[in-house]
């Protein structure tokens, strides 16, 4: 009994433990560590940051940063308790039973779940996390291996692992006639031709495909196709933009990028050289050709707007698309107001805006700052003329090393030519002939001055200077200083009227030359090299009274031989070289002495200048090395510093993007809290820091170890399993299936056509396209389609207007490139259909197609549908493709055989041939959904 | 409250989907017989890319009209280059006797002027004023036609922007931005309503005047949102949409049968590769097909009949407002959801005589004023102008000053850009008619009652068509955009 008694409290101790064993793994299991970033910051971005963030900070409180959100708010409360969830403010107020105190407020409650994480988390000890991508990668990442034959490198193993997890298995590797045509539309965008596909097939070594890879990524039309994503993301046009949308010379940039892609520039000196090639020491004519990256935001050239305004503009959108570009951070939202969901200030803003702000561009309409390219023949005039120079005062020193617009400043020395300057404020430069203080309203520039300035000049023994002007009134004088706008005043003009008064003198020349001796006062302060300031004063900012044109300006020294009249012509016709002379839009900075401050704008105007700031990079991101000028060099270097691992992984997952048709993160132009979460997290931390530590930052390698998984090789095939389980293929158990893009379409029927021009670079071209798609206003440039090959050049060499892109491109998604653009979201419409059917670039093409299907069918329909198909889809066509090609051969042939066929006709473009039955088989081939999609 | 509000959602949405899938099955009706509902998305828009974080429909489940409407359908008449409301509706007597004398300085302390510079002179009206109608609304001499329909009309006299050149402040009125990138008006609201008509655009520009409007195709774009929304331009010379006519050769017959080989092997492809895009394809080609011959249809205006002609002033086959304006009332007919009529060369400076108010800008007024009023009138007639918006205007209005472009006198008279007040007229689907809104003071240089911003009027816009402007939201970079950016209230007053 005793014994029983004791047994059953024995069972009823053993029942107690158990439940309390229960018990306690329930609660050990609730207590599994809550991940600030992965289960809270989702909740409170969802539910709470709209009044509690970077926007609006309601009760003084905001849950934006860590201080912030553990802060005390208005009320004097600490709204959270780190550990002590039951007292926190923050808990009460989301459970509260009385809705109008209730958070959030006048929406629903929370749910269950998301109140107890969010009470978990406090009791926890209300750890605040970083967001993953402001997170370094663990450098010793590397995939867990297993034993299995599917795979072929390492990437694999990362896919794999996610498969199996998901109990899908990858699939087998794609035939030789999809991998080829794969390929080559991957790296080069356009398609094999069969005599390649067949080649590739009966290579039976096995490293045939590598051989292919290796063969593709070293072809000259690899930077034309990778190019083409890059274009997008630097928003290049050929226009400038806004309401006239007028020419501009810039496809040297788009030159330079293919160059950069097919010499396989490593992506940091890439980056560097676009973002601060001027700023290196001694910079090429290619490395200040880089830098137009940027000069490819807008111009406004319409009669009566603010040069400043949309200067700002341009800053502002060269900073987005850099945080965009590299950083993947949605910087536009902090114009404003600090970021509403991710950890960036309003004023962290303008710190980066600081790097951008100081370059001498200034929205005028010329777009100086340039690089002037001399045309071949004009280099040789130049140089020529130099050699006369030496000839005739060899004392001329003439550095043979120096960029011609250098060397022909110092063959013309001491003569000045304004267009040469070396910075300028507020003024306007006509024609490369004269410079004026016409801003269109004289009176609107920033403190109302108006100067230029040449740097580094010798002014030892300087007697004199003489100031060539014109002028309708005396209402300017112009004045030099030496090294800054406030220095010591040397010498000045007053310029008399040269010409009659009234606005319609105001363009003529008439121009006189006077000479200002500098006095014995003043010749006292001269001595050494100094920086050359010239100041156009206007008393009255009256037009065209204050208004002169300056075209020269010449020292006098001491002791100087006068220079004689043949010295005097040579050098004019120096200055005179502007036959075939191109100016290109590029970057430079300003010099210290007229360096831009930089103040927050409130609220995002730009007129409501806030606090000054200094150039910094945000506090959440790496700071910037120490040693270094904070400029734009810095900045970029900055951005592909070991320091800096975001950029790696925010262009590792572009290329992705271009191969797979989505990126390991979705939202390539987010990696904020706002954007997807990686598909694959390791993977992408692995392939970051391959790109930068193994490859070197090498677009090639990257693509090549991309390109050799087995992951990358997989057919396109797909079933019900994998179809319910992975529908948007984010894991990759097939080979992804995706249109090609508008360039691609375009460049694939010219391909297969045998139409395609395939030089690479130069001006942009303008094939066909409808009458009257280009209507600009105040513009009389128009399309223009010459009779030779550049009608059928790649798309990439469209000319590009931004107000009126080019039709069947836009058809296909591709942006009107205003703004940076970092993915085309890929749409499927009734009017693609009309282009590839109808526009006549590709009814040109379905008529060459089926010229040489017939030609070389020689008489046999069947053979000519075969190879038809082949050229176009690199693969032999199966029995029932071709009975429904050849009944539609049949039907169209009796079709055309009736007078009556003509019902309806284009009225925009006869085409060349007539239509034949094999050309509408080859318009039906070029319209099929796998000659569209790649696979 | 909050549980209500939840009811209504929930039921909003089930009919949104319910709503979808027809649209779907009508749409799609390729034979193919079942499909998941993967591929209803796949329908209209875009393959997987664009999966569950931007897919815009699963975003239009969610928005389809957040109200009942008033208005099915918006035909929006712009008037590029913007008209001077002083010369046609902003009748101020006091401005008369002001004529020729300077302009006092407190009018131009802190003010920025596009042209206007140093001291302008003031301008009487260059037209003569009188009221019409029982609403005895004001219009000048310039508008006789347009005086006899006033009592359909809701005239919004204190207009104001926020920009004062054309380019930016055109994108302004369209999209809610003065920068290009954001989607225009249009496309907003064929994002939230999708179309009315399988065969047609949902959303169709139409533009007059010899030059697209200096912002260019941008003001019928699509910005961020895919590009299946962009504004489709339909022309009244060559192909009426680009691309819709088949080849020399290609009979009509001809196109179907290839369109028939073309589906055929798509549909093995099909099933092969179980992409829901290739069905998606397949039921585009059809549509296509369908596209030729109703585009082609809805745009050939010479078989409307001879007094519709005289009514409006068309002359078949030519580029005009008038054609555009019937073309707009057919394609309302049809269905369309939003219809954009530009005209250009209202800029009237006084700069030259085709810029100038005693010489282009009456030209401009004949070639508006009848047509305008005729679409009017033929809409009421045919019971379309209930549930047909038609809004008025330009991108900005005109200065009471004279201008001087740099100081100096103009060889014709002219007035500048004005940002603070301005004209423009409603009409149709759920706003009142013979209404007067709003007032300027005493030369119509500034509101001082009822004063609409621009983000008001786009606000109001949609709400006559049952979209909440704060609701019509589109996620990109990180945020949510509308197309009234952070502001604009809806103008109650002028409801019906």
């Amino acid at each position: 009994m005793y014994f029983t008694q004791q047994y059953n409290l024995f069972l009823i101790g053993i029942s107690v433990l158990l439940i309390g064993l229960a018990s306690c793994s329930e609660s050990f299991r609730n207590e599994k560590a809550i991940s600030f970033s992965q289960d809270v910051k989702p909740i409170l971005n969802k539910h709470c940051l709209a009044c509690h963030g970077g926007i609006k900070k309601s009760g003084e409180y905001s849950l934006l940063f860590e201080d912030e959100a553990l802060g005390i708010a208005e009320s004097g409360t600490r709204v959270i308790l780190p550990g002590d969830s039951r007292n926190s403010e923050f808990i009460k107020r989301i459970i509260h039973k009385d809705p109008d105190t209730r958070m959030p407020l006048d929406a629903p409650p929370l749910s269950q779940q998301e109140i107890s994480t969010l009470t978990r988390w406090i009791d926890q000890g209300a750890k605040w996390e970083k967001h993953w991508a402001y997170i370094p990668p663990n450098s010793s990442i590397s995939p867990t291996k297993m034993d299995n034959k599917w795979v072929k490198n390492d990437l694999d193993y990362f896919i794999l692992n996610q498969l199996q997890h998901h109990d899908l298995s990858p699939s087998q590797e794609a035939n030789r006639n999809t991998l080829i045509r794969r390929l080559s539309l991957d790296l080069i965008g356009l398609p094999p031709t069969p005599k390649e596909v067949d080649t590739f097939i009966n290579d039976t070594s096995p490293d045939a495909y590598e051989k292919l890879l290796d063969q593709l990524l070293a072809s000259p039309h690899f930077g034309e196709r990778w190019a083409a994503m890059w274009l997008d993301l630097a928003r290049y046009a050929d226009t400038k933009g806004y309401e006239k949308d007028p020419y501009r010379n810039i496809w040297r940039f788009r030159d330079w990028v293919i160059q950069a892609f097919n010499e396989d520039m490593p992506f940091d000196q890439f980056t560097i050289e676009q973002l601060a090639g001027d700023l290196l020491s001694t910079p090429t004519q290619d490395q200040l050709i880089a830098t137009a990256f940027h000069r490819n935001t807008m111009t406004n050239t319409e009669g009566g707007t603010e040069d400043e305004e949309f200067r700002v503009a341009a800053i502002i959108d060269r900073v987005n698309t850099t945080m965009e570009v590299w950083q993947g951070t949605t910087m536009s939202c902090v114009q404003c107001h600090s970021h509403p969901y991710d950890p960036f200030r309003h004023e962290e803003y303008y710190e980066t805006f600081a790097f951008f702000n100081n370059t001498q561009d200034a929205d005028l309409d010329n777009e100086i700052p340039n690089l002037a390219v001399y045309p071949e023949e004009t280099i040789n005039e130049i140089e020529a003329l130099f050699e006369d120079i030496q000839k005739m005062e060899p004392s001329i020193n003439i550095d043979q090393t120096a960029s011609i617009p250098t060397q022909i400043k110092q063959a013309i020395f001491p003569r000045l030519h304004p267009n040469f300057c070396d910075d300028f404020h507020n003024v306007q430069f006509h024609g490369g002939r004269w410079l004026s203080n016409w801003t269109f309203r004289v009176q609107a520039g920033e403190q109302g001055k108006f100067y230029f300035k040449f740097d580094n000049i010798d002014i030892n023994g300087l007697e004199a200077i003489s100031y060539t002007w014109s002028s309708t009134g005396s209402d300017a004088t112009i004045e030099c200083r030496l090294d800054s706008i406030a220095g010591t005043k040397i010498n000045s003009l007053k310029c008399a009227a040269t010409k009659p008064p009234g606005l319609k003198h105001l363009w003529q020349d008439k121009f006189k030359t006077q000479r200002i001796r500098i006095s014995q006062n003043e010749k006292k302060l001269l001595s050494g090299k100094h920086d050359l300031i010239f100041e156009i004063v206007n008393t009255t900012g009256k037009i065209p009274e204050g208004i002169i044109l300056l075209s020269e300006i010449e020292l006098h020294y001491k002791n100087q031989k006068p220079a004689n009249a043949s010295l005097k012509k040579v050098r004019q016709n120096l200055i005179d070289t502007r036959k075939g002379l191109t100016y290109s839009p590029i970057m430079k900075e300003k010099s210290a002495a007229f360096a831009r401050k930089t103040q927050v704008f409130e609220r995002g105007n730009f007129l409501t200048k806030g606090k000054k700031v200094k150039p910094n990079v945000p506090d959440e991101l790496p700071s910037l090395p120490k040693n270094e000028p904070a400029n734009r060099l810095a900045f970029a270097k900055w951005l592909v510093s070991k320091e800096n691992p975001l950029t790696a992984r925010v262009i590792v997952n572009r290329f992705w993007e271009q191969i797979f048709g989505t990126g390991l993160v979705e939202t390539l132009e987010d990696f904020g809290t706002q954007g997807m979460k990686p598909s694959h997290p390791e993977l992408l931390d692995y392939l970051a820091l391959r790109f930068m530590n193994e490859h070197k930052w090498s677009v090639k390698a990257l693509l090549r170890e991309i390109m050799l998984s087995a992951t990358y090789r997989q057919s396109s095939e797909s079933t019900a399993l994998k179809l319910e389980k992975d529908p948007y293929n984010l894991l990759l158990s097939r080979g992804a299936r995706y249109r090609l893009s508008a360039e691609q379409i375009r460049d694939q029927a010219l391909v297969v056509s045998g139409l395609l021009h395939d030089t690479i670079g130069g001006k942009s071209v303008m094939p066909p396209q409808p009458e009257g798609i280009w209507q600009s206003v105040y513009s009389g440039e128009k399309w223009v389609t010459p009779n030779d090959h550049s009608r059928y050049r790649r798309g990439l060499y469209t000319f590009w207007k931004r107000t009126s892109p080019y039709p069947s491109m836009m058809s296909f998604d591709s942006p009107s490139r205003e703004v940076c653009v970092s993915r085309r979201i890929r749409t499927n419409t009734p009017l693609q259909a009309l282009v590839t059917m109808n526009d006549p670039v590709f009814v040109e093409a379905a008529q060459a197609l089926g010229k040489e299907m017939k030609e070389n069918g020689k008489g046999n329909v069947d053979l000519g549908i075969k190879i038809g198909y082949k050229i176009a889809l690199g693969k032999e066509v199966d029995k029932s493709t071709l009975t429904i090609l050849k009944r539609l051969y049949e039907n169209a042939e009796i079709e055309l055989s009736q007078p009556k066929a003509i019902e309806t006709s284009n009225p925009e473009k006869e085409p060349e041939f007539p239509m034949t039955p094999m050309t509408v088989v080859a318009n039906a081939i070029l319209n099929l959904d796998s000659f569209v999609m790649r696979e | 409250m909050t549980k209500s509000k939840n009811i209504f959602q929930e039921a909003r949405e089930a009919k949104a989907k319910l709503n979808t899938r027809r649209h779907f099955l009508k749409t799609c009706t390729t034979g193919l017989g079942a499909m998941a509902f993967a591929s209803i998305l796949g329908c209209n828009l875009s393959d997987k890319q664009a999966s569950n974080f931007q897919n815009p429909l699963l975003n239009l489940d969610g928005i389809l009209p957040h109200f009942a409407p008033r208005a099915k359908r918006v035909i929006y008449l712009h008037m590029a280059g913007s008209p001077s409301q002083l010369e046609l509706f902003d009748y101020k007597p006091t401005l008369n006797k002001l004529h020729d004398q300077p302009c006092p300085p407190s009018l131009l302390a802190g003010k920025r002027f596009a042209f206007i510079s140093g001291v302008p002179q003031m301008l009487g009206h260059q037209a003569t004023f009188n009221q019409y109608g029982e609403s005895g609304a004001w219009v000048s001499n310039r508008l006789p036609y347009f005086s006899k329909v006033v009592d359909e009309v809701c005239f919004l006299k204190a207009v104001h922007t926020d920009e004062f050149n054309h380019a930016p402040a055109q994108l302004f009125m369209m999209s809610g931005s003065p920068r290009l990138g954001r989607p225009s008006i249009g496309s907003w609201v064929s994002y939230g309503l999708g179309s009315e008509n399988e065969n047609l655009p949902g959303y169709v520009v139409l533009v007059s005047g010899g030059r697209v409007p200096s912002a260019g195709k941008s003001l019928w774009g699509s910005g961020f949102l895919p590009s299946l929304y962009q504004g489709v331009q339909c022309r009244s010379e060559g192909d009426p949409v680009l691309y819709v006519s088949n080849p020399k050769g290609m009979s009509r017959d001809l196109r179907k049968q290839t369109i028939d080989a073309i589906n055929q092997i798509n549909q093995k492809e099909y099933e092969t590769f179980k992409d829901p895009e290739i069905l998606t394809r397949i039921a585009q080609y059809e549509m296509a097909f369908k596209m030729q011959m109703s585009v082609p249809d809805a745009m050939d205006i010479s078989k409307e009949p001879a007094h519709i002609h005289q009514m409006y002033g068309t002359e078949p086959g030519k580029t005009s407002f008038a054609n555009n304006c019937l073309l707009a009332r057919r394609l309302a007919e049809e269905g369309v959801r939003f219809i954009q009529l530009f005209h250009w060369g209202w800029d009237s400076h006084g700069a030259g005589a085709s810029e100038a108010l005693n010489k282009g800008f009456l030209d401009r007024c004949k070639e508006v004023d009848q047509p305008m009023s005729a679409l009017l009138l033929d809409l009421k007639q045919r019971g379309l102008l209930e549930d047909t918006l038609v809004v008025w205007g330009g991108e900005f209005g005109r200065t009471p000053m004279k201008e001087n472009r740099s100081g100096l006198d103009n060889p014709f008279v002219g007035r500048d850009h004005h940002t603070d007040a301005f004209t423009m007229w409603m009409a149709g689907g759920g706003i009142k008619s013979g209404l007067t809104f709003g007032k300027t003071d005493e030369i119509g240089y500034h509101g001082i009652e009822g004063k609409v911003h621009v983000h008001d009027l786009q606000a109001t816009v949609l709400h006559t068509l049952g979209l909440n402007h704060e609701k019509l939201t589109y996620p990109f970079q990180g945020r949510d955009f509308r197309l009234t950016d952070v502001s604009g209230t809806v103008v109650k007053d002028i409801l019906a």
